[in-house]
């Protein structure tokens, strides 16, 4: 599903990937972890399009097509989704406004019409059963005033409402309780086939106890230096990550 | 000629059309000489620092449309609000339109300037309100010197008018350059309420300027909602002046819409002569081309106890130019003032400007004043989150821009104009979000 071959990426002539490889298929869970600094997010949003990096070498494809020229939304179109770690604030458009609109745009690239309304109130409805979601919470603006645990339900719900190919999640454990952790994982599991892929991008292990990973690589100064089944990410939850940086020197 | 003195030279015509021997012509005199004396505004004065009008002064306006100009309600229904009913005052260069209005003497009035300020049974509301708080300066002087038609609006004590009422000017352009100064008088007595939508609509791309002056008096208890649509020809230019008096316990928000015309000047005057007042004024501009508006905002708080609520939003495209200027004075006895100002500006191209500057005067020293002025463009990490959830940019931006504008039209009260302006948005951004916000 998504293939990435020696990817190069920099930020202002500040070089953050170097040369790194992925491949990931459908049906598969991979872990990305690492220190900070190490390039995790900076992956997460060259894949979504962000354009403020420069890719310098290297590309990536989904589904066998190079997308690295793609604007943001047309690898949505494509499938592509991003939990962001910092979703942001957007005062003024609700949280059903602002699916339907990404869902109608979405179909629209496919040549698709517009989602009938009750189809529309039906999916919200489940979605948001799936994710505890309170209905009265659909209506408030998208993130404003959101806790960090509903910034991060609302984000998967998008994702449940999208239905992506790709899913990556960005730390999107960071400021959940333990109640919202065991309810967004649920949520993922639930989304899991053998049609799509996730790519988990976090810190610490605890997430990985309920979405359980196919692959666990750790990134590390702009490369995937180790990569291994989940009993990895036990191991680096215990020991650190030094003995990584020591194995490299 | 230059046109100071084309006015200047044509009063006497002016003087054969109305009755000269009374006390309201000797108001226009006064007014006239004032003018006479000041001429136009340039920016050499404060105010008008930032807006020129000398391109628009150049053109050879005709002062007096001598041809009555007829139009087909079907050719100009889309600039009337028309999914409602309403009460209708009309003009069409300058002139009554008896087939476009729809007026009423049923318990309140809703009629014609001329009318009132002929007839006997109008005289004491004439006496005590007409050009009291109307400024002398430069362009309200000459439209006063000239004023004689308009909107006249009496709403009697306790009276609840039941549908909104529009005022409407159109100009046909049937002349090259024409110049109209409509000049309404809305008096609202005790407990009374009612709303008011206001619009001047060229039909022509020929010149057009339109010098309005509007005075608001709102008695105790009273409501008045009041929405300006500004959406007119490239060519169109219009100084709005609006003067409102406020007494105890009255609630009154002027709404004004600016998205397109020539020059656009609001000046936008309230005065506090009572307690426990409430002055709304919002505006949100979009605007692009070589298009300019201005806001020039007064709130005078004078007494105990009041609040002001400004909140002008702006989103300024091309070459497009703004002014905000708000100046909020609260004198000594003003005690226990809450008065907010919100300016907000979004340069959405990089030729765009905007001169922003909120002006407080506090003499009283137990109040909540607040300003806040920002200058910025669209989020980038907002419109990257849109465009992984699929949208678009163009319709990122817009929804953005919608949002951003947001917070002044939920206090717009009657729907259809709701849905009116936030058509208007979307026509102006170029997308169709499917749903109003």
């Amino acid at each position: 599903m998504l293939k990435i071959n020696n990817l190069h990426a920099s930020i202002d002539n500040k070089s953050i990937l170097k040369g790194l490889n992925l491949e990931v298929k459908a049906g598969e869970v991979h872990a990305i972890m690492g220190p900070n600094g190490a390039g995790k997010s900076t992956l997460a949003n060259i894949i979504a399009g962000k354009d403020e990096y420069e890719v310098t070498q290297g590309d990536i494809e989904l589904n066998n097509e190079d997308i690295s020229e793609l604007a943001p939304e047309e690898r949505a179109h494509n499938g592509v989704f991003l939990s962001f770690q910092y979703p942001v604030e957007i005062p003024g458009v609700s949280v059903t406004n602002f699916i339907k609109t990404a869902i109608n745009e979405t179909r629209k690239a496919k040549g698709l019409e517009d989602m009938p309304a009750k189809e529309m109130l039906k999916m919200i409805r489940e979605k948001s059963e799936l994710l505890e979601i309170d209905r009265k919470f659909l209506s408030r603006s998208l993130n404003e005033g959101f806790s960090g645990g509903e910034k991060k339900r609302n984000e998967i719900f998008q994702m449940a409402m999208l239905e992506p190919k790709l899913a990556i999640l960005d730390e999107t454990d960071s400021g959940l309780d333990i109640d919202a952790l065991r309810i967004v994982a649920n949520g993922v599991n639930k989304l899991k086939s053998k049609d799509n892929a996730v790519i988990v991008i976090t810190h610490y292990q605890r997430l990985l106890d309920h979405i359980v990973p196919d692959f666990v690589h750790v990134l590390y100064d702009g490369k995937i230096v180790k990569s291994g089944d989940a009993s990895l990410a036990l191991e680096l939850e215990a020991k650190g990550y030094d003995w990584i940086k020591q194995e490299l020197v | 000629m230059e046109l100071k003195e084309k006015i200047v030279s044509s009063y006497l015509a002016f003087e054969n059309g109305v009755d000269i021997n009374s006390d309201i012509h000797e108001i226009r005199t006064e007014a006239f000489h004032n003018f006479e004396k000041l001429g136009f505004p340039t920016k050499k004065l404060e105010a008008w620092k930032y807006t020129s009008l000398n391109s628009v002064l150049k053109n050879d306006y005709s002062i007096f449309p001598n041809k009555e100009n007829a139009i087909e309600f079907a050719d100009v229904k889309k600039y009337f609000i028309h999914d409602i009913d309403t009460y209708k005052v009309v003009f069409i260069d300058g002139k009554y339109s008896s087939f476009l209005s729809d007026t009423t003497h049923d318990g309140k009035d809703v009629c014609l300037m001329s009318s009132a300020l002929s007839k006997s049974k109008y005289k004491a509301v004439i006496e005590n309100y007409f050009n009291k708080i109307a400024k002398q300066d430069n362009l309200t002087s000459l439209n006063t010197a000239f004023a004689n038609e308009g909107a006249y609006i009496y709403i009697p004590r306790n009276v609840e008018v039941e549908k909104p009422i529009q005022i409407i000017n159109f100009t046909t352009g049937s002349e090259a350059a024409t110049l109209v100064q409509p000049r309404n008088l809305i008096v609202v007595e005790e407990n009374a309420h009612v709303q008011i939508i206001e619009r001047h609509q060229s039909l022509t791309d020929n010149a057009v300027l339109s010098n309005v002056v509007t005075e608001i008096f709102a008695a105790r208890n009273s409501t008045v909602d009041f929405y300006k649509i500004q959406n007119d020809n490239t060519n169109a230019s219009i100084v709005d002046n609006t003067y409102v008096e406020q007494k105890t316990n009255s609630v009154v928000s002027v709404h004004t819409f600016s998205f397109g015309g020539n020059i656009t000047r609001n000046n936008l005057n309230f005065f506090q002569r009572g307690e426990h007042i409430d002055s709304i004024l919002k505006g949100i501009t979009i605007i692009e081309g070589k298009q300019h508006v201005d806001h020039h905002t007064l709130v005078h708080h004078i007494e105990p106890n009041c609040e002001s609520h400004q909140d002008y939003k702006g989103i300024y495209d091309a070459r497009s130019t703004g002014v905000f200027n708000g100046k909020v004075i609260v004198e000594k006895e003003a005690q226990k003032t809450n008065a907010y100002q919100k300016n907000n500006n979004v340069l959405v191209s990089n030729k765009a400007t905007i001169n922003a500057k909120p002006q407080l005067e506090i003499f009283a020293d137990d109040v909540k004043c607040s300003h806040g002025c920002t200058i910025g463009q669209l989020d980038d990490d907002a419109l990257f989150y849109m465009q992984q959830r699929g949208i678009p940019a163009k319709e990122g931006k817009a929804l953005l821009m919608y949002a951003f504008a947001n917070t002044v039209l939920e206090s717009v009260k009657i729907p259809e104009v709701q849905s009116r302006i936030n058509k208007l948005i979307a026509t102006k951004l170029g997308v169709n979000l499917g749903f109003d916000l």
